[in-house]
């Protein structure tokens, strides 16, 4: 399979990711979509990882990093999800909605 | 078009058209149904690259813990019939077509390149394997993973304290 069905599969859903973000005022939704960004990423990661390994095949772990940072990208996004669904159950506890208009607040 | 081209289009078209529901869908649980289904495809794109260790932590950490965290949370709120105000029409389509220009730009920009004509493996080669992973996680990047304990511990404080009632 060539690279660049894959990069397009991943702009794809990095692109869906971006118009969710821009267009819907649900927080959790938002949130939702940043989700799918990071994981369209990891697609690509996965897939320039397998590319290397075909093209530099010397080494037999040619290529074995880029899975690893998919990994550690996987382990920050556990983290970041506990954090921001704590904030969206803060900010719903303060003003009964979670539309981020809301969060504007902070300009004031 | 062997069998490997066939299930590729097949999880491309699922992964889109579940990805579209995520943001189209009124009601915020059917957008976690989408993104379930969207992480079940990524998977399987995983499986088709044999990169099978990440297959699986994707199933069990995004579709078996995330998202029940979000599905926790959704109803915990009971924001299933919460109406979404639509502040107005052309914020969205303004929206969409910022996103559809950035698809459009880098599509352009994949064109001339030099990397878009080398092959991905598919099926075989053995670095996504758990024994590969592993023996490299725990020997050149031993240190990184034990920070990422350090992280899971500051993210478990910071959101039993952010969470609190004050």
């Amino acid at each position: 399979m060539p690279i660049n069905y894959y990069i397009t599969l991943a702009l794809c859903l990095f692109a869906i990711g971006v118009v969710g973000v821009l267009t819907r005022r649900n927080a959790i939704i938002v949130f939702m979509c940043i989700e799918l960004m990071l994981n369209a990423v990891n697609l690509l990661l996965v897939a320039f990882s397998k590319m290397h390994h075909l093209t530099k095949g010397a080494a037999a772990t040619a290529g074995s990093d880029g899975q690893l940072f998919v990994f550690f990208i996987m382990v920050v996004a556990a983290a970041e999800v506990s954090v921001g669904l704590a904030i969206i159950v803060m900010m719903y506890r303060n003003v009964h909605s979670i539309n981020i208009n809301f969060l504007n607040r902070l300009k004031h | 078009m062997n069998i490997t081209q066939l299930l590729f289009w097949i999880l491309t078209v699922i992964a889109i058209g579940s990805a579209l529901m995520i943001v189209t869908s009124k009601n915020p649980v059917y957008s976690v149904l989408g993104l379930i289904v969207t992480f079940f495809a990524i998977s399987g794109h995983y499986i088709l690259m044999n990169a099978q260790f990440l297959a699986i932590v994707n199933i069990i950490v995004y579709a078996g813990a995330i998202m029940v965290l979000f599905l926790f949370v959704i109803m915990l709120m009971n924001l299933s019939r919460a109406t979404e105000t639509l502040k107005n029409k052309w914020l969205q389509i303004v929206g969409a077509i910022a996103g559809s220009c950035l698809f459009l730009v880098l599509v352009a920009a994949l064109k001339n390149t030099e990397v878009k004509k080398n092959l991905v493996e598919m099926g075989t080669g053995d670095i996504g394997l758990v024994k590969s992973l592993g023996r490299e996680l725990f020997t050149t990047f031993v240190i990184p993973f034990e920070i990422s304990s350090v992280l899971f511990l500051s993210a478990m404080i910071g959101s039993v304290v952010i969470g609190k009632k004050e």
